[in-house]
């Protein structure tokens, strides 16, 4: 049933040049510095190219100055697989709850949606104020009960207390608007139909709508992550003493001048691509089972 | 009556982690905020006695100083407004352009996929990463002055590339066209294609059918989009900061200099005028647009 083929208007062409333009535009500089991390012992920052090795590469996992990478990335990745777990529980349950009467969501909601739209300075700036009177306040009750305890006692600042929460501002906006645009497109007569078939409300949650929308959690995971990953701007105020890779290499842009901060680049790049490539693909495989 | 009431209740079971994380992380910190840009501060220690004086700092020589200039957070403003307009101007435009071309020119919905995931692919890598991307295209020695001197187009080097407010706005535009395309595009995905054709019957040119059909129907996406834009603009410190060479005032970047210097209240002050312009702004655009309505 092909219908005979138009032929193309003129603004086709265009918008298709306008298109590509625009793709060579995302990708183009990205491509520059990931062919450049390949730069030999005396390359610079810019073209040409003088020899290809790894050597960057060994320079990065030697350590920058004094900054430990090694220690970042491994921050990083942990603190991104919390954000993850989080941001898919919390999204779901808020994403149930939506679902039936939420006296008061339509408040809730636009809190969130507020989050998103918040310029990222303003909530890092007040979540790092939060937790700096939070010290007082505990400096102040430990004085008073358990001097001894004060010499300890640094700040409670930390990546996984306010580092967290902030990210969690960033993430979970993100992963219940996804859950609003699944739960939008859910059909409601298969839950009816499991418990017309004596299911508890638990066995029809488990076994029908969980399948259902296992490959938008899996998706907002990826969102979670990866968001997380990179972030910068939320977490800037809030994560205390030990940074996150993203904010190690946003100091590393203003000291370092060697390619060394693109082999960095490109390995950051490879890990949010190895991420998005391993949700596809745990989507893909989840789909083509249920056939 | 009572089964209702275990309703609500396990509703509200299920959304209370996520409204505790927003309570705790987001409205409490901006009430704090709000209470801190009245405090006074010494060297190392915030004092809690209220003061309008953190205000009246931010304006100091405010509207114009004694040697006639505009004072220094009017121009930080005009600046960073500045950049908000072009980046605005510049994605909505590209943004409408390639959704238009994406839902109305390309037939078939895995096509359209592919591309669309295409141009959402680099929104997931780090934006630090993308800025420095240009350093080696736009350097003083990078591949555009190459390409340029070599073709004996220029003598000396172009220095206002990299560091200037053109790069400033390039990696906005590089980093946020993509918060336009996504809404608008899911906006045109919307419009029922008999409408157009309906057009097309009554003697529209495709001009007219954009103008008058397609455009006034996309207005949700485009203004959700602008949203986004305008705030993640107006708030930017990460990217004045890199593509500027840290030569460059934004508001944003105020706020972040006055805090690493722990001057807290008076970086409170100003993060409550830049709260305070950035809501009037978003609220000039909520006006036309009904957000939940549109989910």
């Amino acid at each position: 049933m092909r219908v005979i083929r138009k032929k193309r208007p003129l603004s086709f062409w265009l918008l298709g040049a306008v298109f590509a333009a625009f793709v060579l535009f995302l990708y183009g500089p990205m491509f520059a510095i990931f062919v450049l991390s390949f730069q030999g012992p005396e390359g610079g920052l810019t073209f040409p190219m003088r020899g290809v090795s790894l050597h960057w590469f060994r320079v990065l996992w030697e350590g920058i100055g004094v900054i430990d990478i090694g220690a970042a990335f491994r921050r990083s990745l942990v603190l991104g697989t919390v954000v993850m777990v989080l941001t898919v529980g919390l999204s779901l349950l808020a994403g149930l709850a939506y679902r039936k009467k939420l006296p008061g969501g339509t408040a809730l909601f636009y809190v969130v949606v507020a989050s998103l739209i918040m310029p990222s300075i303003i909530v890092s700036l007040g979540i790092g104020l939060s937790f700096r009177l939070l010290d007082t306040g505990v400096k102040t009750l430990l004085e008073a009960q358990w001097p001894e305890a004060l010499d300890t006692f640094t700040s409670t600042l930390g990546m996984f207390t306010s580092g967290l929460g902030a990210q969690l501002t960033w993430t979970l906006p993100f992963g219940l608007l996804i859950m609003f645009a699944v739960f939008n497109r859910f059909n409601p007569a298969f839950e009816e139909a499991a418990r017309d078939l004596g299911a508890t409300p638990w066995q029809s949650f488990r076994h029908v709508v969980l399948p259902l929308i296992g490959p938008s959690l899996v998706g907002v995971g990826m969102f979670g992550f990866t968001l997380s990953w990179d972030e910068i701007a939320r977490s800037s105020q809030a994560m205390g003493d030990l940074n996150t890779l993203p904010l190690e290499l946003q100091g590393l842009t203003t000291t370092v001048t060697t390619p060394v901060i693109y082999a960095l680049g490109t390995v950051t790049t490879v890990v949010s691509f190895l991420v998005m490539g391993l949700t596809l693909a745990t989507v893909g495989l989840w789909q083509s089972r249920r056939r | 009556m009572n089964r209702a009431r275990t309703a609500h209740l396990t509703a509200w079971l299920q959304a209370s982690p996520l409204a505790a994380v927003f309570a705790l992380f987001f409205v409490l910190p901006l009430g704090l905020v709000l209470m801190v840009s009245f405090w006074q501060a010494s060297e190392y220690e915030l004092i809690p006695a209220f003061t309008g004086q953190n205000y009246l700092d931010v304006f100091t020589g405010c509207p114009v100083t004694p040697d006639g200039d505009l004072c220094v957070t009017f121009k930080t403003y005009l600046s960073t407004l500045k950049f908000s307009v072009l980046t605005w101007l510049i994605t909505a435009l590209l943004g409408f352009s390639i959704a238009y071309f994406l839902a109305f020119h390309i037939e078939g919905t895995l096509t359209q996929t592919v591309l669309f995931i295409v141009c959402t692919v680099p929104f997931w890598t780090s934006n630090v990463i993308r800025m420095i991307s240009w350093v080696p295209l736009l350097g003083r020695n990078g591949l555009v002055n190459q390409t340029l001197q070599g073709m004996g187009l220029i003598d000396t080097p172009i220095e206002w590339l990299l560091f200037s407010d053109f790069s400033v706005v390039l990696a906005f535009v590089h980093l946020y066209t993509m918060f336009m395309i996504v809404p608008i595009f899911n906006s045109m995905m919307r419009i029922d294609r008999n409408l157009l054709e309906a057009a097309r019957d009554n003697g529209a040119s495709p001009w007219q059918t954009v103008w008058h059909v397609v455009l006034p129907l996309s207005r949700t996406g485009l203004i959700i989009g602008s949203i986004f834009v305008v705030a993640l603009v107006m708030g930017d410190f990460v990217t004045v900061g890199v593509m500027g060479g840290q030569q460059i005032a934004s508001v944003g970047k105020i706020i972040q200099v006055q805090t690493s210097y722990l001057q807290f209240p008076i970086a409170a002050a100003n993060a409550v005028i830049l709260l305070a312009v950035v809501l009037l702004m978003i609220v000039a655009l909520m006006r036309l647009v009904n957000l939940r309505k549109e989910l």
